[in-house]
């Protein structure tokens, strides 16, 4: 296979034909790919395309079927990723593996614990990963437990780990996305001192903004195969997006219809008791999507799930179609016509082992069986005419682990809607989810709002909340910073508020 | 592996085999152990045995329906063995110590094993206890509860018909203790497999934040499911105290054990969101199997724990392998 890369390179990491079957399923596919230290080169392509079985491999998780790999020059076949780390190649995972009952500083050198006269070294510990914690922008004690924290400090836990492995190579994959635009900033910074230092990088995202930041260059791959390679600054958006979904996108974002429905939700003075938010006043109309913009940290998945019934509210009013709430558990907003679409599938939208269709059935039965009788044959009707709906590529009998991001939000998105809502809160739709699935769910959202409902998106994604929205409420520090028309809304006026 | 979702009748059953998490494998372990115990054990393999097997498990095949209930929501309940001593003790105490006729005092046993349930449960949800601690601490009080109504001695003299209950064969097969139990099997059955308040009990095990957000009374269902084991449980006191014509506050102990045993080997999986009642039932059946067997071709009880305790390894592997290869 012809390439851009330069052959006989002997210092990074080189890798020649890697193929990997599963079964009679060929996931890779012939793959040749170049990382020189000091470099950072994107992998793009959908869910499925093979950006993960590429990491696994250089990391050791699963061995290649065919194919070779050198590291500096010496042939490189890690066993297991303990091997690979040893050689100095390691894996940020997309999804966090740490230990919630232990500490910051515990999780950063869990394995290798420093010791002092045969003792934990704790002041050392604590003091390394309070370093790493601060360079990364995260002011926390190393003494708080993983547990407390949410997603977004996590992650960053989790890098601080890998900077502290003395690791030559990183693969990332989808680093940043739990990260807000500060946190994103301050990870680059990093990567960029690290790759000045002659560390090499992989990096795993679909979003394509921080690629054209970070990346110096961008392989593509589809369906196994490597179908492109380019240098970062040469190629636009379209291109790329092309590339990975091989075919040519008119548009990413539905267009945005005129607004002429009556007010369906109101809140005025929301405030939590812990102070994660206060005196947050919004409404929103029938047929609209109204975005929610604001840095990791600024309360907005908090306000949500307090609309939601999910957490408690110190203070303020909730008013739906005219009538007041003061939702005391999810099942009050449900009844008021209200459904969240949480930010964290796996933890809060899915129950993972079981199928797809007792998913989609979950809190639907009154409509799956109006007689009460759950028989598996309404459980599989129910679910597949949600299925069609939703075009989601799996079986009601399937267990909902089987499948991609895309379509197990797909099945939130399905079970929630299912229960004819009037107002929807989608936190983080698109989350670690490929582009072709996103302009799915993205015209999912619009033909809500077009149906009369009213649509509240929270996004750490500000092209999305901008692109979907007609109104962006921008949140910073828990508190309401202005409501931008879709008209005055772009990145500046919106980035400006959410720092302020 | 390929199923056609267009023919009703192929996927049909793929469903409710994903559902019941594989029953499948302890169904096939109950008939090769009825298969080997017919050619080694020349009685095993009759209608009488059969009969005589039901009758055995009753007592523990009941406290299992309960323990399903609750390991399905991801919890465990240590208590029942003791909820059992110490509901029939409270019969026992209030008809032949107190006075009070049969039946109040039948019904008041049965309403203290719920009140123990209750308790646990309000421990499980309100003080947030893990439910293996609570329900430990419900052990503990109730076996002691159960021993200071007597000072620690038996309770005899129960009523013929309660006796009768165990003894009598309707239609020459089948005594009404066991009766109830194949009813208690059915009842919960269908509750688990088609209502939706038992659908919801695999989705709070599953995940209970996900329950919660879909709307379910998550803190309900799991008082209710602890009230459920405690009332089983004191029924199966009764059915206890029909079989031995006595009670003591001894009683049951250890069956909690016995009933976890059934529910595992039956392919529930300890942290919740999978289990049914038929796996239950056949996990009851290959313990009653293996007692009943292993006695006639000669085993000692020693023995007997030994081989139970394998299968209890051996099905639990081996579902886990058949899992994972999935």
């Amino acid at each position: 296979m012809s390439n851009a890369d330069t052959p006989n390179v002997a210092e990074g990491l080189s890798i020649r034909g890697i193929t990997k079957r599963y079964g009679p399923i060929t996931v890779l596919r012939d793959v040749d790919l170049d990382v020189k230290p000091g470099e950072v080169v994107a992998l793009l392509g959908e869910n499925g395309a093979g950006k993960s079985t590429v990491s696994s491999i250089i990391a050791g998780l699963v061995p290649p079927t065919a194919g070779t790999m050198t590291w500096n020059g010496q042939p490189y076949a890690p066993t297991s990723p303990a091997d690979a780390l040893r050689r100095g190649i390691g894996l940020i995972h997309q999804e966090m593996r740490l230990l919630p009952d232990l500490s910051i500083a515990e999780n950063v050198f869990v394995g290798r614990l420093p010791t002092r006269n045969g003792r934990v070294d704790r002041a050392g510990m604590a003091r390394r990963a309070a370093e790493n914690l601060h360079s990364l922008g995260l002011d926390v004690s190393p003494a708080t437990l993983v547990g407390a924290l949410r997603v977004a400090a996590q992650q960053q836990v989790e890098i601080a780990k890998a900077l502290t492995l003395n690791a030559r190579f990183l693969i990332f994959d989808e680093p940043t996305a739990a990260l807000g635009g500060e946190e994103t900033d301050n990870l680059f910074a990093q990567i960029e001192r690290l790759k000045r230092a002659g560390m090499g990088f992989i990096y795993i995202s679909h979003r394509l903004d921080e690629i054209a930041r970070i990346a110096d260059r961008v392989v593509v791959l589809r369906d196994g195969q490597k179908v492109g390679s380019h240098a970062t600054a040469q190629v636009p958006v379209k291109t790329l997006v092309e590339a990975m979904v091989g075919r040519s996108l008119d548009r990413m974002f539905p267009t945005i219809e005129p607004l002429n429905g009556r007010e369906i939700l109101r809140v005025e003075g929301l405030t939590s008791p812990d102070g994660t938010f206060s005196d947050v006043s919004f409404s929103v109309k029938a047929g609209e999507v109204f975005g929610i913009a604001g840095i990791v940290g600024a309360g907005r998945t908090e306000l949500m799930r307090a609309i939601a019934g999910a957490d408690p509210i110190a203070s303020g009013t909730i008013t739906v179609e005219g009538r007041p709430l003061a939702p005391r558990s999810p099942a009050d907003s449900l009844a008021a016509g209200i459904v969240l679409v949480p930010e964290d599938r796996k933890a809060q939208g899915l129950v993972l082992e079981h199928t797809i269709g007792d998913n989609i059935a979950l809190g639907n039965y009154p409509r799956v069986a109006p007689n009460g009788f759950v028989t598996p044959g309404a459980v599989r009707r129910f679910a597949d005419a949600n299925i069609r709906r939703f075009g989601i590529k799996g079986r009601a009998g399937q267990p909902a682990n089987h499948l991609s991001g895309g379509n197990q939000q797909k099945v939130v998105l399905a079970k929630s809607i299912a229960r004819q809502p009037r107002i929807v809160i989608l936190d983080e739709p698109t989350r670690g989810i490929d582009v072709g699935a996103r302009a799915q769910i993205y015209d999912v959202i619009a033909g809500l709002a077009r149906e009369g409902l009213a649509v509240i998106v929270v996004s750490s994604d500000l092209d999305e909340v901008l692109g979907l929205s007609h109104r962006v409420m921008v949140l910073s520090r828990g508190t309401n910073r202005g409501i931008l028309d879709h008209t005055q809304a772009n990145r500046i006026s919106v980035m400006e508020r959410a720092t302020h | 592996m390929t199923v056609q979702t267009k023919h009703p009748a192929g996927a049909v059953p793929r469903f409710k085999v994903d559902l019941t998490g594989g029953v499948w494998g302890p169904l096939i372990g109950l008939i090769a152990l009825c298969v080997f115990f017919a050619f080694k054990a020349q009685h095993f393999f009759t209608l009488q045995n059969a009969i005589i097997i039901f009758d055995q498990v009753t007592v523990y095949g009941i406290l299992a329906i309960g323990m399903t209930l609750v390991i399905i929501t991801g919890g465990i309940d240590l208590s029942v063995g003791s909820v059992l001593a110490f509901s029939a003790m409270t019969t026992g105490w209030l008809f032949s110590i107190v006075g009070m006729p049969f039946v109040p005092a039948l019904f008041c046993g049965i309403a203290i094993g719920g009140v123990a349930g209750l308790a646990s449960g309000l421990l499980v949800t309100y003080a947030r206890l893990p439910p293996f601690i609570a329900t430990l601490a419900t052990m503990t009080i109730t076996r002691g509860l159960a021993n200071k109504y007597t000072d620690g001695n038996v309770v005899s003299g129960w009523p013929d018909a309660l006796n009768t209950l165990n003894t009598y064969r309707h239609f020459g097969v089948i005594t009404a203790t066991t009766a109830f139990f194949l009813l208690l099997v059915i009842a919960t059955w269908a509750f688990l497999k088609y209502r939706p308040a038992g659908r919801n009990l695999y989705a709070i095990g599953g995940n209970p934040e996900v329950a919660r957000l879909a709307g379910i009374p998550v803190r309900f269902y799991l008082v209710g499911v602890y009230v459920v084991a405690g009332g089983l449980s004191a029924i199966a006191g009764m059915a206890n105290a029909a079989r031995l014509q006595t009670s003591q506050p001894y009683d049951g102990l250890g069956y909690e054990l016995t009933a976890i045993a059934a529910v595992v080997i039956g392919g529930a999986s300890l942290s919740g969101g999978v289990g049914s009642i038929g796996g239950t039932l056949i996990g009851v059946l290959i313990i009653g199997v293996l007692n009943s067997g292993l006695s006639q071709i000669g085993a000692q009880t020693y023995d007997k724990d030994v081989i139970i305790g394998v299968m209890i390894a051996a099905a639990v592997a081996f579902d886990t392998l058949i899992r994972r290869r999935r």
